[in-house]
């Protein structure tokens, strides 16, 4: 299986954000021991769930709209070349200039030189998932050019030191007291301080996130997004967003930069009328987003005179090249998933380890790094299918989780040293080879009564076996096999 | 300017023809075993089979959306529009509004006394949007359904900034303006025109998704729909 994908460069190591430092169950143990983390979680999870399931029933042809979201993303990834080249003559002739990207490194270096071409050493930003995969505030930072996250959520995170850990609500793990400690602590280090007398009101931790950053937006020079659309057929970019900081990097300076996957586009202008229904009310529930923006290269006398557009592969294409898995790249990041999932809402969203956390990322971060780097991903879920029920794009993850399985046990077998698992499989198939092999291994199998102890379950097994009942228990063998009850007979 | 663009990648697989050539292979050699996708089914309500509202009830549905979405609301006619606008700006205590060129019918070259209009031209740079109370608009359409305006910098809306420093946005919509869905709407526009979709006032829900109104974009959106 895995040599079909071989050629297909992943996006490489040592560059972005889509491995973790630890395997899942290892994050995810962590996790489960932080109650405010939990509590935080549940609280923010169960909120958006009820929100989102009000307004889709609200949709009487949600189901058509949902087909037609999937089956419009496919013809895109099947066409993808063609609607590349076009997105690029559309952009191009109405004033915008494209880059391409083959992964991390190379958009990285692109953007650092437009920064710098543009005589900037700051920059603002707009949320956007495709700069966090690549590091690109890291790479800035490199290059000494200091680059502002202006979404609240984005603000908390950078201002805390810390990394996101919900793709639609990034700080999702902070309570408003932990808030206003990081707003009153940092904000004085690196432009307006906060008030002293600031409260831990959400509207006063907000209004001094306004004031903040409204003197950087009205100073920047240079401002960096990502895109929700693009599309193929006029040039159009659109952004969706809820708090104005969007408009106002897309509005105000003199250049904007926007990185985006490769995957994003549409075919037609028409197509939007199916994505700007699916999304926002699939992401946070409302009807509508309150901000759309959408441009088309430069706008003369109204916005940015100057507009670059970075088209990022950094491991879409390996993705692409999986007939079973690639239908991930449909994904519109609108985190429905997460938000229903049972995994996700226990564990939060850095046990993942990747920008892309819950179930979609469970499938997508395993495809665009290469199974092998993010092994744990794909086991990281119980298949209970409530993602894919959600899915604005019918994406199905369940099915998606089991074939990415098989990859990272394909990909195992190359090793030389057999995997636990791969040694229990191997002697379970020479003893279930022969009826008379098969009985005495039953017969043994009954000295594992021993073990059970007064909670009559085997919850301690010695290694290599412990990996199993670390998590769970296990059954006692039975006294009799069934074999050897018919024997009897 | 092409910074990067046609430089070699530092890693793997450099092919002669660029990042752009490279990327269109991979493409090609990713999506070449598989049958063209099936047509897309719009079996969905397009603007050509709208929800069936029309007239009073659709404005209805788009003043019930708003509202529910924390905008502002008045009704008025077209006859009674400028009357309106003056009890909108008193009432909010606008000294001094930007107004976008057009907006403004005739004979209302000039509001109440104590209101002063400050047209676009010379462009207003943002600091002089920053320190002003307000703005007036018009909009190029009106969802009802989500109850969502539309600007796309025709006449009667402006640059996009205008409609984003101030910190009040009072927009004038009129009855023929308003559609059903967002299929609607989107027939309607021209993507080569810079749009801004708004639906209710600036907000986030970033903190403990406490909804609070008002972050960057206007804190008050306030909607004339004009029968």
């Amino acid at each position: 299986m895995s040599q079909v994908f071989l050629g297909m460069p992943t996006a490489p190591p040592g560059v972005g954000h889509l491995r973790g430092r630890r395997p899942f169950p290892e994050a995810a143990r962590t996790a489960l021991g932080d109650a405010q983390l939990r509590r935080n979680l549940a609280k923010a999870t169960g909120t958006i769930r009820a929100k989102r399931a009000a307004v889709v029933g609200e949709v009487p042809d949600w189901a058509e709209l949902r087909t037609a979201g999937a089956a419009i993303k496919d013809q895109v990834l099947a066409g993808l070349d063609g609607y590349l080249v076009q997105l690029e003559e559309q952009v191009t002739a109405r004033g915008g200039v494209v880059h391409w990207a083959r992964d991390a490194t190379e958009a990285n270096r692109i953007v650092t030189g437009l920064v710098r071409a543009a005589g900037a050493d700051e920059v603002v930003k707009v949320k956007s998932m495709a700069t966090q995969e690549i590091g690109l505030n890291e790479a800035l930072a490199a290059a000494g050019i200091a680059a502002w996250e202006t979404d609240l959520a984005e603000l908390i995170v950078q201002l805390g030191h810390d990394s996101p850990s919900h793709i639609l609500v990034p700080a999702i793990h902070r309570n408003r007291a932990e808030i206003r400690e990081i707003f009153l602590r940092e904000m004085g280090k690196v432009g307006l301080p906060a008030p002293a007398d600031l409260t831990d009101q959400p509207r006063a931790l907000a209004e001094a996130a306004r004031l903040h950053l409204r003197r950087k937006f009205l100073e920047a020079g240079v401002a960096i997004s990502g895109a929700n659309f693009a599309v193929a057929e006029t040039g159009t970019l659109a952004v969706v967003e809820s708090e104005g900081n969007g408009r106002m990097c897309l509005t105000l300076p003199r250049t904007l930069i926007t990185v985006m996957g490769i995957e994003k586009l549409v075919p037609t202008w028409r197509d939007l009328e199916v994505f700007l229904q699916l999304l926002p009310r699939s992401s946070t529930g409302e009807r509508m987003n309150p901000y759309t923006s959408m441009w088309t290269g430069v706008h003369e006398g109204d916005g940015p005179s100057e507009f670059h557009l970075v088209l990022l592969d950094n491991g879409r294409t390996a993705t692409l090249a999986d007939p079973q898995g690639r239908a991930a790249l449909r994904c519109i990041r609108c985190s429905a998933c997460l938000n229903v999932c049972p995994v996700y809402e226990r564990t939060g969203g850095h046990a993942y380890g990747s920008v892309y956390p819950g179930p979609i990322g469970a499938v997508l971060s395993p495809q665009l790094t290469g199974v092998e780097d993010n092994a744990s991903l794909p086991y990281a879920s119980t298949l209970c299918g409530a993602c894919y029920d959600v899915c604005p794009v019918a994406i199905d993850i369940p099915q998606m989780l089991v074939h990415l399985r098989s990859r990272v046990v394909d990909a195992k077998r190359d090793h030389k040293l057999p995997t636990p698992e791969q040694a229990v499989m191997a002697a379970a198939a020479y003893a279930m080879d022969s009826p008379a092999r098969w009985t005495a291994a039953l017969r043994a199998a009954r000295l594992g009564r021993l073990l059970g102890g007064r909670r009559r379950k085997l919850t301690n097994l010695p290694p290599p076996l412990s990996a199993w009942t670390g998590t769970r228990d296990a059954p006692l063998p039975p006294r009799q096999s069934f074999r050897d009850w018919w024997a009897k007979r | 300017m092409r910074a990067g663009a046609d430089e070699t990648s530092g890693g793997y697989g450099e092919a002669p023809g660029g990042a752009k050539e490279e990327i269109l292979a991979r493409i090609r050699t990713a999506t070449g075993d598989g049958p063209a996708p099936p047509p897309v089914a719009r079996d969905y309500r397009t603007a050509e089979q709208p929800a069936g509202l029309d007239g009073e009830a659709l404005l209805e549905l788009l003043v019930d959306r708003l509202v529910d979405y924390r905008a502002l609301v008045r009704r008025s006619t077209t006859a009674m529009v400028a009357a309106t606008v003056v009890a909108a700006l008193t009432e909010r205590g606008v000294r001094r509004v930007a107004v976008a060129d057009g907006i403004l019918p005739q004979g209302l070259d000039r509001l109440e006394p104590g209101i002063e209009l400050v047209g676009d031209d010379p462009p207003l740079t943002p600091a002089q949007l920053d320190g002003l109370d307000g703005v007036l608009t018009g909009c190029a359409v009106a969802i009802a359904e989500t109850g969502t305006i539309v600007l796309d910098a025709g006449p009667g809306q402006g640059r996009r900034v205008l409609s984003l420093v101030p910190d009040y946005h009072l927009v004038v919509v009129t009855a023929a303006q308003v559609v059903g869905g967002v299929p609607q709407a989107v027939a309607r526009l021209d993507p080569t025109r810079p749009q801004t979709w708004i639906s209710g006032p600036s907000a986030t829900s970033d903190i403990e998704l406490d909804r609070v109104e008002g972050v960057h974009g206007p804190r008050t959106l306030e909607v004339i729909v004009c029968s």
